[in-house]
């Protein structure tokens, strides 16, 4: 146990160092040197930012499928909840009767997304005790139905088109920066390093839960659920406990993302991205927490390598090689990797060790 | 049928009562109008040929399966209804027949998690890593090393629980369902698998369950072991409870021999 | 005598069990419906429907219901037999007239006619040719993985086929000529003042005459009947000489046809597009759920009554609000009763 700890606490301040370090060469480029140039254009501070962002959905994603077993094929709707949540009640305040004076202070947009966090977790813990008796595939579908149930709401207006909330297809635009007081986190380089300061806080959190006596029932629920409830672990309350979990976190990413992008559109948060966070859970290991950052890490400078290289052998290819390539790249992981970057052995995906019947 | 109890230091009140219990799974009968009681400081056994109902009396009795008709009372109180992990809470514990330790845990991870009705952290104090949970988990550490130790696991304690040999795995799931510091325990099928050595040692831990204040029921097929062990014994057979009594009576009950005769016959292992 | 009940276990439920064991009777499934339609009913009037329009919407649903019914039924199969819910099936449904659309145009100087039937078939079989490939490539290697896994895996054989079409035939949609008329405008019939589509009667007729010979092959053939073997009890059909593989690359062949036709006989109602697949093979697959995965007769009458309540459903509703609804039956079937219209005992659980 010690060991792990200190292991830990090396990872955070290397990672610390590194936020810091990055910041400050994109804050002052000195010499003309930046990010992008050292790495020939790879690692831009807008994937740096992403892939912080999908950490922190990450965090929340393995401890739902790698820890608990619990599959969840929708989580980008919780994501897109989020950002439509901050989207919507930063931008359309007026169109809901949110006096100009609230909707205007500097604090308004940071109550906002800690609240949203908190609804869409709460409403998921409401729903998680209906929908986790289900077990295996049927779970699977029907997160996948509710992914693509709240993603159709969203791209249809919420069905208010008068009060035009979520804007339909072309979604919400002019959500405006974070700032604490007269402190703008903008340019770019101030967000990266509030983004990864949530991210890395994530983790921690992420980590704390797992060695703790919670972790410990969720992974006894994963094991085996029949003998964790002989054990007096009420593993229904538990899951729904860290669906809602997972659901704030994701919502949390959503708000930071918005405030981020600037704008926000229903597509961003459909079937294909929910896809995506469970390859980018595979990749970096589902059953581990430090898998999220390299998860996410690795499958966007994949994706970014996609982008720019490829145009280069096939001309003219342009994006539409990127959905055959990442299904590929999904098809793959799962066949002969599924351990994932960090080799732990992925949650959902383990084959059950007490055999049935 | 009902038969006064072998041992004289029974407590005023039974401790599990099971009234006329029946269980149907679609058209199949399991369990017809089955009733018997569990005085506390008892070695209770079931016996009964393959099919009679054992398993799922126990899975009756845990909250895993509700009866068709019927009630089950522990200390007074029915448990019909009840989810498993409320009954478990309640001081029922129980081991598998297929036994089911947590795969990807280890020997002693599998304890603590028996340990986790007695901890009160809860998420924030998981967090933020609080005194309360750290003492917390000290604490549950020891008690499990200790019930290791007792049961001759403690040097395998680090080891992932999948890796230990089948005997070992099932007293692993008796020390962790001990730590749940239960007043029932439901031992299903203990013996199985067991060399005679192994036998020998799981009936003294056994007897020394008991002496330590927990109740025994317990699922058994090997005749010696059951009739060695128990104070008192019921026969299920074709769904409904032919004898109970003092193992001698039982084994020398007309009605039980029938039904195991053509078990022997057939020559099947005890 | 009564029958020997091995130390009977819970039986496997699609619910994590615990306190939650519940069996929801099928009358209440078919009063659900019946709420549905009630309720879509009244909601109908406020539009000022009548007996004219419900029965439009009844030809109208059950039509699409029929194309449903044949993507469930290849959903069914593979489950069947291998446990998986192979998410590529919607994939298939868009290949079939795809691919038709090409070949038409290479067969030379034969008559629309010929041709049209000629590319249908080669087609099919070229979709059943990349069904076995799925299963060869994707499935058989990943044989020993957890049921989760191989599901996932052919979520990502879907996005590499629906990418494939991106990347062959672009993102514009194409045409394929209706049936009767060979041509983009089809003929109609009026029955009273009922619209009916010469395609809808193609539609029909395919799908009932999938069906018989579906039942057939399962009844009477060897082949058919080692697959239902397979699918009741793979380690007994193992121990009789089935070869398991050989029964699973068959089922996902049979299951690339039966969409492959589906989206075949569907094509000249729609305008084919590489990304037609994922809609209507999500709806299969809701109607595959309600006949609990394993019932063919199931699946089909969940096909059609889905067909029917979402027709009636679109007719009350917001146009983009149409596809909801197969995810919110899908969402309230699974919490009331998995197992849809089959018997609880058939559930079956993938290896």
């Amino acid at each position: 146990m010690r060991g792990r700890l200190s292991g830990s606490t090396v990872g955070f301040l290397i990672a610390a160092a590194l936020v810091l370090a990055i910041g400050w060469l994109e804050g002052t480029r000195p010499g003309g040197v930046s990010l992008p140039r050292l790495t020939a254009g790879l690692l831009t501070l807008d994937l740096l930012i992403r892939a912080g962002v999908f950490t922190i959905i990450l965090v929340g994603l393995n401890l739902l499928m790698g820890y608990a077993g619990q599959v969840s094929l929708g989580q980008a709707a919780f994501y897109g909840l989020g950002a439509f949540f901050s989207a919507i009640l930063t931008v359309k305040a007026r169109n809901i009767g949110i006096p100009d004076v609230v909707a205007g202070a500097w604090w308004w947009a940071w109550v906002v997304m800690v609240v949203g966090a908190v609804i869409i977790g709460a409403l998921s813990y409401l729903i998680g005790w209906a929908i986790l008796r289900l077990r295996g595939h049927y779970l699977a579908m029907a997160t996948l139905g509710l992914g693509i149930a709240v993603f159709i709401i969203l791209r249809e207006n919420l069905g208010l088109p008068r009060l035009n909330l979520t804007g339909g297809f072309d979604g919400v635009v002019g959500i405006p920066r974070l700032r604490i007081g007269a402190y703008l986190v903008w340019p770019v380089h101030r967000y990266f390093m509030l983004v990864w300061a949530v991210a890395l806080s994530t983790i921690a959190l992420g980590l704390n839960l797992v060695r703790s006596r919670i972790g410990r029932a969720l992974r006894a629920i994963h094991g085996s659920e029949l003998a964790a409830e002989s054990l007096a672990v009420a593993a229904p309350r538990y899951k729904a406990q860290i669906l809602a979990i997972s659901a704030a976190l994701a919502a949390l990413a959503g708000s930071l993302y918005a405030h981020f992008q600037a704008a926000v559109v229903p597509a961003t948060f459909g079937f294909v991205p929910s896809l995506q966070l469970v390859l980018m859970s595979a990749v970096g290991g589902m059953a581990s927490i430090w898998g999220a950052p390299f998860g996410a890490l690795a499958v966007l400078l994949l994706e970014e390598l996609l982008r720019t290289k490829l145009a280069v052998i096939f001309p003219g290819v342009k994006g539409e090689f990127e959905a055959v390539a990442f299904g590929l790249l999904l098809v793959l992981v799962l066949l002969f990797w599924p351990r994932g970057l960090t080799g732990r052995t992925p949650g959902p995906l383990r084959r059950p060790a007490a055999a049935k019947g | 049928m009902l038969q006064t109890p072998a041992r004289a230091d029974q407590a005023a009140a039974p401790l599990l009562e099971v009234r006329r219990i029946t269980k149907a799974f679609g058209g199949l009968v399991a369990l017809q109008d089955v009733s018997f009681v569990i005085w506390p400081g008892q070695i209770k056994g079931l016996i009964g040929p393959n099919g009679a109902g054992k398993t799922t009396l126990f899975n009756l009795i845990t909250g895993i399966l509700p009866p068709l008709s019927g009630d089950i009372r522990y200390r007074g109180r029915s448990t019909i209804g009840l989810p498993q992990y409320q009954i478990a809470g309640l001081g029922i514990a129980r081991t598998f027949q297929n036994v089911q330790i947590f795969a990807g845990m280890t020997v002693l991870e599998n304890v603590l998690v028996g340990l986790h009705r007695h901890m009160r952290s809860g998420l924030l104090d998981a967090a933020i890593r609080s005194g309360r949970s750290r003492r917390e988990e000290q604490a549950a550490h020891k008690r499990a090393r200790a019930l290791l130790e007792e049961f001759d696991l403690l040097d395998r304690a680090d080891e992932p629980a999948e890796s230990l040999p089948f005997g070992l795995q099932r007293v692993l799931e008796v020390a962790r369902a001990l730590a749940t510091a239960p007043s029932l325990l439901l031992l299903d099928e203990p013996g199985a698998g067991l060399s005679g050595a192994e036998k020998g040692r799981l009936t003294d831990r056994i007897r020394k369950i008991r002496d330590d204040g927990v109740t025994v029921f317990l699922v058994e097929h090997d005749m010696e072991l059951m009739m060695g062990l128990a104070d008192e014994v019921a026969a299920l057979d074709q769904t409904m409870l032919i004898a109970e009594g003092p193992p001698a009576a039982i084994q020398n009950d007309p009605a039980v021999i029938a039904a195991y005769l053509g078990e022997e016959e057939r020559g099947d292992a005890s | 005598m009564r029958p020997a009940l091995a130390g009977v276990r819970p039986a496997a439920t699609a619910v994590a069990p615990g306190g939650q064991w519940r069996a929801t009777s099928s009358r209440w499934l078919f009063a659900a419906v019946g709420v549905m339609v009630v309720a879509l009913v009244l909601l109908g009037r406020r539009h000022g429907f009548g007996l004219v329009e419900y029965l439009q919407f009844l030809v109208d649903g059950l039509q699409a219901g029929a194309i449903y019914a044949l993507v469930a039924l290849g959903f069914v199969a593979v489950h069947r037999v291998t446990g998986v819910i192979n998410f590529a099936q919607g994939a298939f449904v868009m290949l079939g007239p795809m691919v038709t659309i090409t070949l038409l145009g290479q067969l030379g100087p034969l008559p629309l006619g010929l041709r049209l039937v000629l590319a249908g078939i080669l087609a099919s079989l070229l979709t059943a040719a990349v069904g076995m490939a799925v299963y060869r490539l994707a499935l058989h290697p990943a044989r020993n993985a957890s049921l989760l896994t191989r599901i996932m895996i052919t979520v990502g054989v879907y996005v590499v086929l629906q990418g494939a079409a991106l990347l062959i035939w672009g993102p514009r949609a194409y045409v394929l000529p209706a049936f009767s008329t060979l041509q983009m405008v089809d003929r109609s019939f009026l029955v009273g003042d009922v619209l009916i589509k010469a395609q809808t009667l193609w539609i029909w007729g395919v799908t009932t005459l999938v069906v018989v010979l579906l039942a057939l092959f399962f009844e009477r053939t060897v082949l058919g009947k080692a697959m239902r073997a397979c699918a009741a009890d793979r380690l007994a059909a193992r121990l009789v000489g089935v070869r398991v593989d050989t029964m699973a690359t068959v089922a996902f062949a049979l299951a690339a046809v039966l969409g492959a036709i589906a989206g075949i006989v569907f094509g000249p109602l729609t305008r084919p597009a590489f990304d037609m697949g994922l809609e209507t093979g999500l709806k299969g697959f809701v109607a595959a759920v309600m006949g609990g995965l394993v019932s063919f007769q199931g699946a089909v009458l969940g096909a059609l009554i889905l067909g029917v309540l979402e027709t009636l459903w679109a007719g009350v509703t917001l146009a983009g609000f149409k596809d909801l609804f197969a995810f919110v039956v899908l969402i309230v079937l699974l919490l009331i009763r998995p197992h849809g219209f089959a018997g609880s005992e058939q559930e079956a659980e993938g290896p």
